[in-house]
């Protein structure tokens, strides 16, 4: 029953590893937002989710992206700029995509991808369908106007989507406390009448809460639902570095995080000779990826000017 | 079978059709629900259609373009009403960052076929924020396609194919072409993109009116007329993708080129069409050329002012009196009867 909640938070600790190992060859030549230290919210949620739910995404993607099950040689060839990119090289590290997966776009611009989670959600309302929408987006999120303006259409329109806030505690280099006159972001949703809870750094915990949402939801019983899931990002805001030399944020803060790795926690949690083959696979499976994009050409040039417009069905 | 049926109307009809015809198209935004009915365009959906296919919004231009973009994700085809075009001022980052990029960005996994319907103000002290016609910053961005229909007969074609259409589409109506009236087939029928129109044939200039300039173009035309001067008037109606060929062809005739436009002239759909124009037959025909549009200033609502930050039939037709005699002239022509402009008493 670990094996699946390991398997999956070794997998992306480890492409984030591997893309970090990597970017000094300006082999990915995309700006990279990792996952790092963060892949327990991504995980707990999407283990919770069927192949025909959806989840919307920021632009530090990585992990909600290979959670979901979006392909790992199309997102590492995306970075790469190749041709057999998840979007052709075309979007590159901050506009994963993978729609046979479920994984339905990222933004660089904070919170837009929020208001397309609703509107997802309304179709799939008013489709009678009882898949459901995860919007991930970050404490910085939630300063922007777009956020309540979604929450307060879904709570109106009682919505079956799941809003998922990453609270890492910054934006960039900014801490909460000097953008939010109220830290607490949870309690922000109440104010529209929906459930909303925080929840620590605990990826059974948030499987268990998110699972009984969506079980919820597909009971037809009203949404939307509120996660407010208290993370840190462990590397710099965009790069494979640290970045505590800065000064905007201390070991000291860190170290808490670090010793609760998630990932060590649920690498104890199962069987050892389980853990190796895991490991092996995994290891197996990213050489591949990596190997794939290497080898995989460039988009021709014509590609420039394609994917404008959607040709006439 | 045609009808005579105004702008309102035929838009109302193509709405009507293409909802009954196919279920995953939905209407919404402010007040689209409520008993003005978007100056009647939207007139009796509701009650036929239902609740969940026609709604009013919450004042959320913002999300509620997100809301439109993520319903189109999901299979359903959204028009997204604004009853100013200057509130889409608060919908641009879903607008441009998403909506015209994601079939690109995403190597064509994702299209978004929207269309957002908005209308530009005009007279009886609309003011600073109820007159603008912005749809160049529209023309300016790659995977937006934008149309100004001008007829009743183009605003249902126009309408149906942008339902159809996989792709966003900027869909821009005037408040005094909702007044129009015109022959409109009954039955569903398209007028897509690539056709301009050409309303008057003529030999001595070309003039290509955008959104209600056409009307008074066609004013300035008659008005010209009556000094000999015969002007080809133009509609280009699909500003993006533009039908430059048929504008090409007329001012390859004529040698003159007035281009009237609906908005401000810096950066607007007149630059881009007299740019186009001059690009084309530059070395190969002599040719002269005008721009014309809203004086360079906000929107006054005082009338005096007002009146003179539009352009009108007979400043077009002394504009271009003067672009095909070749100098400067004094040359204003009395005001006709017969082509005084639509009396808008308001309130809207």
């Amino acid at each position: 029953m670990y094996e699946k909640f390991y398997r999956s938070l070794y997998r992306i600790r480890r492409v984030e590893e591997e893309v970090a190992r990597v970017y000094p060859t300006d082999k990915i030549k995309s700006p990279v937002h990792l996952s790092i230290g963060q892949e327990v919210v991504a995980v707990g949620v999407c283990e919770a989710l069927r192949p025909d739910d959806v989840v919307f995404c920021s632009y530090r993607s990585h992990a909600a992206y290979l959670a979901k099950g979006g392909d790992l040689k199309q997102m590492i060839a995306e970075m790469y700029g190749k041709v057999t990119g998840c979007a052709k090289g075309k979007g590159g590290s901050m506009h994963l995509v993978d729609v046979a997966h479920g994984v339905m776009g990222a933004s660089a611009v904070v919170g837009t991808t929020i208001a397309h989670a609703v509107g997802y959600a309304y179709a799939l309302k008013f489709q009678r369908k009882d898949s459901v929408v995860v919007s991930f987006f970050g404490d910085g999120a939630t300063d922007e106007g777009v956020f309540y303006e979604s929450l307060n259409f879904a709570a109106l329109k009682k919505l079956p989507v799941i809003f998922v806030c990453e609270n890492n505690l910054y934006a960039i280099h900014t801490h909460q406390m000097r953008r939010q006159s109220n830290p607490n972001i949870h309690e922000r949703a109440h104010v529209f009448g929906m459930p909303a809870e925080r929840i620590e750094d605990d990826v059974l915990r948030i499987y268990e809460r998110v699972s009984a949402a969506v079980q919820a939801l597909r009971a037809s019983e009203p949404g939307p639902f509120f996660f407010e899931c208290m993370t840190y990002r462990w590397k710099e805001h965009v790069g494979p570095n640290d970045d505590f030399h800065l000064g905007y944020r201390t070991r000291e803060e860190a170290e808490p995080w670090f010793k609760n790795d998630q990932v060590k926690r649920l690498a104890e949690m199962i069987d050892p000779r389980q853990r190796e083959r895991i490991e092996q696979e995994v290891e197996a499976e990213i050489q591949a990826a990596f190997a794939f994009a290497e080898e995989s050409p460039f988009p021709d040039s014509v590609e420039l000017f394609t994917d404008v417009f959607m040709e006439a069905v | 079978m045609e009808r005579d049926l105004s702008f309102v109307e035929a838009i109302r009809e193509a709405t009507d059709q293409e909802m009954g015809r196919d279920p995953s198209v939905i209407v919404f935004g402010l007040d689209v629900d409520d008993p003005k009915a978007i100056q009647g365009t939207t007139q009796g959906l509701v009650e036929k259609y239902g609740q969940e296919r026609v709604f009013c919004t919450p004042l959320s231009e913002d999300a509620m373009t997100g809301v439109a973009i993520g319903m189109a994700l999901a299979g359903l085809r959204p028009i997204h009403i604004h009853i100013r075009m200057d509130f889409l001022m608060l919908a641009m980052n879903q607008l441009i960052n998403i909506a015209a990029k994601s079939h690109y960005m995403y190597g064509g996994q994702i299209h978004v076929p929207i269309v957002v319907r908005s209308m530009i103000g005009k007279s009886w002290g609309q003011g600073a924020q109820h007159s603008q016609a912005l749809y160049s910053f529209f023309m300016h961005v790659p995977g937006l396609k934008v149309v100004v229909p001008t007829t009743p007969y183009d605003a249902k074609g126009c309408l149906i194919h942008a339902v159809r259409d996989n792709n966003p589409v900027m869909y821009v109506e005037h408040r005094l072409l909702h007044f129009q009236r015109g022959p409109v087939p009954d039955q569903l029928y398209t007028v897509p993109p690539g056709k301009a129109r050409v309303t008057v044939k003529g030999d001595n200039v070309t003039l290509v009116g955008i959104s209600y300039m056409q009307v008074e173009c066609l004013r300035a035309q008659q008005y010209l007329e009556d000094e000999d001067i015969h002007a080809e008037v133009i509609d280009p109606i699909w500003l993006s993708p533009l039908d430059i060929e048929t504008i090409v062809a007329s001012v390859r005739k004529t040698g003159a080129l007035c281009v009237v436009d609906n908005g401000w002239t810096t950066c607007g759909a007149s630059a881009e069409i007299i740019t186009k124009v001059t690009e084309r037959l530059q070395g190969i025909r002599d040719m002269r050329v005008r721009r014309m549009g809203f004086a360079p200033v906000t929107c006054p609502p005082t009338p005096t002012l007002e009146s003179n930050f539009y352009p009108n039939g007979r400043t077009i037709a002394s504009a271009v009196y003067n672009l095909v005699k070749g100098d400067s002239h004094n040359w204003m022509p009395v005001e006709r009867n017969d082509l005084k402009e639509i009396e808008f008493k308001g309130p809207f």
